[in-house]
């Protein structure tokens, strides 16, 4: 055994309450935010599986104080013993949730690809159109976002029955679609004027044209910020209930506002309430576990310039 | 729309367009404009003079306007060549905004001077300004902008929660990504999911967990709905929740861009945490915040989901917000006309509004030396 040459110093070696004391505070603030953001989710999957007088004793915890049961499920027709028999309000339930799944998934789509076409263009040419240049067509697509739903609702409504599109999914992705289109850009802007411009005139040279340039070299640069606008938009589609309450009644009727024409009614039993609150919310709470980098970094987009 | 000499993208292309390919392209552009028109004047005559030409619906218009905006759209790369796929980049979203909001927006206007009762078979009638003589003694609308304020002025509290939160997930700590995810939970759900799970369950005076400790902390009868400050101060939470984790994840992106450099400097040079947090984080963290609440304004006044769902405006209107206001007054008595005259004089307002915040936030984002 060598003599040991290097020391702690004292002032690391002690323990310091202080410090100690900090690090708990800190947790314990993390923790009890957690459970705020956390106990209403658990709180309805929890009552998903609650009788009614689980429900009335305010029973919390699965299996130490109420039995679980396939109420919720049941109510949609989609708990074990059911799931193999024909079921209307299953289908009732599948058609919204395919309604929601079409409405989200064409707008956001639509809105990406739209919106990464203009946001590469205003990153790279300078487009005059009038008085307009480069800055004012971007602010006209931002301020868009300004525009309050209410107003474009009623002429919508008016409009889309002349052009038979009330109560139609095509109606519905056309509206939601052009509600995300402005952050889609945002975001895309923001990915394509950190991608040097060097990319492209060296495809350029190579003989690509400025859209084959785009589809093979820029695009795949940029897919990380795709993903991040496609997720956003998904969010925000996927939750929108104001239009859908408006310009939808049966045929293109989406899950919110399946849920919301649910809450309405009073008889209606908590636990199948919160089977289809938690449908509403399930498909959405996996893409927030799985992808929530792209998400946070869709969101900060604009903060980090 | 043209592009100028200094592109951020230099490309030197030549094109020859033939005199030929030019005159393919007008005709194009002008052709699939006559159709369109000629279809719009058909279809005008069928709706409103005698003559009948057999269409139900304006299908016939719309696909003659997809047509020319295709022929259009296709024509700038026949008639500019490499400059016209440039204009390709932008030009099929100008036309799809301008065509879902100016063109609506046009009609609104229309809309709004006019008595227009969906459900009733006289249709539209032109009326002045007798919408605006309404909105003036409507005390329903004024209490619904008088919410507005308060529910706007409730951003600075969430604005400081989620300054909190992001400077805690800032910090030195294990399983950060378990944090991030759960805090950012909320944003995740649908708000009428939201107003059953919290505002109709949680929240219910009987069985809800919420009230269970309410009364355990020593409130006899809760009540959240009952009185007018309190459902407006219970949506205010509400919508708070599902839009802290935005905020909080916008400033925790301005907070891990800071330089670790500063802070060290600030050590060496022996300055407290608290003074650290004043005069380093806080006046760098300025811009973000800025943008962060802009945006939070903007998300907020177009808040109606809750309140149409929790509480549907009671009670007596406290909680109503200008657009569930509007959207109640179409449902109930389907009143196009007067609901589109409140929602552009809101559109107006928050213009105005908009404009003077965004001018301020300029001038205080600049920094000062």
């Amino acid at each position: 055994m060598s003599k040991q040459i290097f020391f702690d110093s004292k002032n690391d070696l002690s323990f310091k309450p202080k410090r100690f004391l900090g690090k708990t505070v800190i947790y314990l603030i993390l923790i009890f935010w957690a459970i705020i953001c956390l106990f209403p989710i658990y709180w309805t999957v929890t009552t998903t599986f609650k009788a009614a007088p689980d429900v009335m004793k305010g029973n919390l915890v699965p299996w130490w104080d109420f039995k679980p049961k396939w109420l919720g499920l049941k109510s949609l027709g989609l708990s074990p013993d059911r799931i193999f028999v024909e079921s209307t309000v299953r289908e009732e339930f599948l058609k919204r949730f395919w309604n929601s799944m079409f409405a989200a998934v064409g707008s956001s789509t639509l809105a990406v690809l739209l919106g990464s076409c203009t946001a590469y263009g205003l990153s790279r040419f300078k487009y005059r159109f009038g008085f307009m240049r480069n800055s004012d067509i971007s602010f006209f697509f931002l301020s868009q976002l300004i525009l309050p739903p209410v107003v474009l609702a009623l002429p919508f409504l008016v409009l889309y029955k002349e052009l038979a599109l009330l109560d139609t999914r095509v109606g519905l992705i056309a509206l939601y679609t052009l509600t995300v289109l402005p952050i889609v850009i945002w975001i895309m802007k923001d990915q394509f004027s950190s991608i040097p411009t060097e990319l492209e005139e060296a495809a350029l040279v190579d003989g690509l044209s400025i859209w084959g340039a785009f589809l093979t070299i820029i695009m795949p640069i940029a897919l990380p910020g795709m993903v991040a606008a496609f997720i956003i938009s998904l969010v925000l589609t996927w939750n929108e209930y104001f239009f859908a309450a408006l310009l939808t009644s049966s045929h293109a009727k989406t899950l919110p506002v399946m849920v919301a024409s649910q809450t309405g009614s009073q008889g209606i039993s908590w636990w199948s309430m919160a089977a289809l609150s938690l449908a509403a919310i399930l498909p959405l709470i996996i893409i927030a576990i799985i992808l929530e980098r792209y998400i946070i970094k869709g969101m900060a987009a604009g903060a980090v310039k | 729309m043209s592009s100028t000499e200094t592109d951020y993208l230099h490309i030197v292309t030549q094109d020859r367009i033939s005199p030929r390919r030019r005159d393919l392209g007008r005709v194009m552009i002008w052709g699939s404009a006559a159709i369109l028109f000629v279809l719009i004047v058909i279809q005008s005559l069928d709706q409103f003079s005698s003559l009948d030409f057999g269409f139900t619906t304006w299908r016939p218009t719309l696909y003659a306007y997809f047509f020319w905006a295709t022929c259009l759209c296709w024509a700038q790369v026949i008639l500019h060549g490499e400059q016209g796929k440039r204009r390709l980049f932008i030009l099929p979203a100008v036309l799809f905004v301008i065509s879902m909001v100016i063109f609506p927006l046009i009609f609104a206007l229309g809309i709004a001077f006019s008595s227009w009762n969906l459900s009733s078979p006289d249709g539209r009638q032109f009326n002045g300004f007798d919408n605006a003589r309404e909105m003036w003694t409507d005390p329903f609308y004024w209490n619904a902008l008088k919410n507005m304020v308060w529910y706007i002025l409730a951003i600075i509290p969430e604005y400081i929660i989620a300054f909190c939160l992001a400077v805690l997930l800032n910090a030195q700590i294990k399983a950060r990504k378990f944090f991030r995810v759960a805090f950012l939970m909320p944003l995740m759900l649908s708000p009428v999911a939201v107003s059953w799970m919290i505002g109709k369950s949680m929240l219910e005076i009987r069985f809800g967990p919420i009230s269970r400790l309410a009364r355990t902390l020593g409130w006899d009868n809760p009540s959240f709905f009952g009185s007018d400050e309190i459902a407006r101060f219970m949506i205010m939470v509400m919508d708070a929740w599902t839009f802290i984790p935005f905020m909080m994840i916008m400033i925790l992106a301005g907070l891990q861009a800071i330089p670790k450099e500063l802070h060290e400097a600030a050590e060496v040079d022996g300055a407290p945490p608290w003074k650290k947090f004043w005069e380093i984080t806080f006046p760098l963290m300025l811009p973000v915040s800025i943008t962060a609440i802009l945006i939070r304004i903007i998300f907020k006044l177009k808040l109606a989901d809750i309140i149409i769902n929790v509480t549907s405006g009671g009670p007596g209107g406290a909680t109503d917000s200008v657009t569930s206001f509007i959207y109640r007054e179409y449902r109930d008595r389907s009143n196009v006309g007067y609901g589109t005259f409140l929602a552009i004089v809101y559109l107006v307002l928050i213009v105005i509004f908009m404009t003077f915040l965004i001018k301020m936030a300029e001038r205080w984002s600049k920094p000062r030396y």
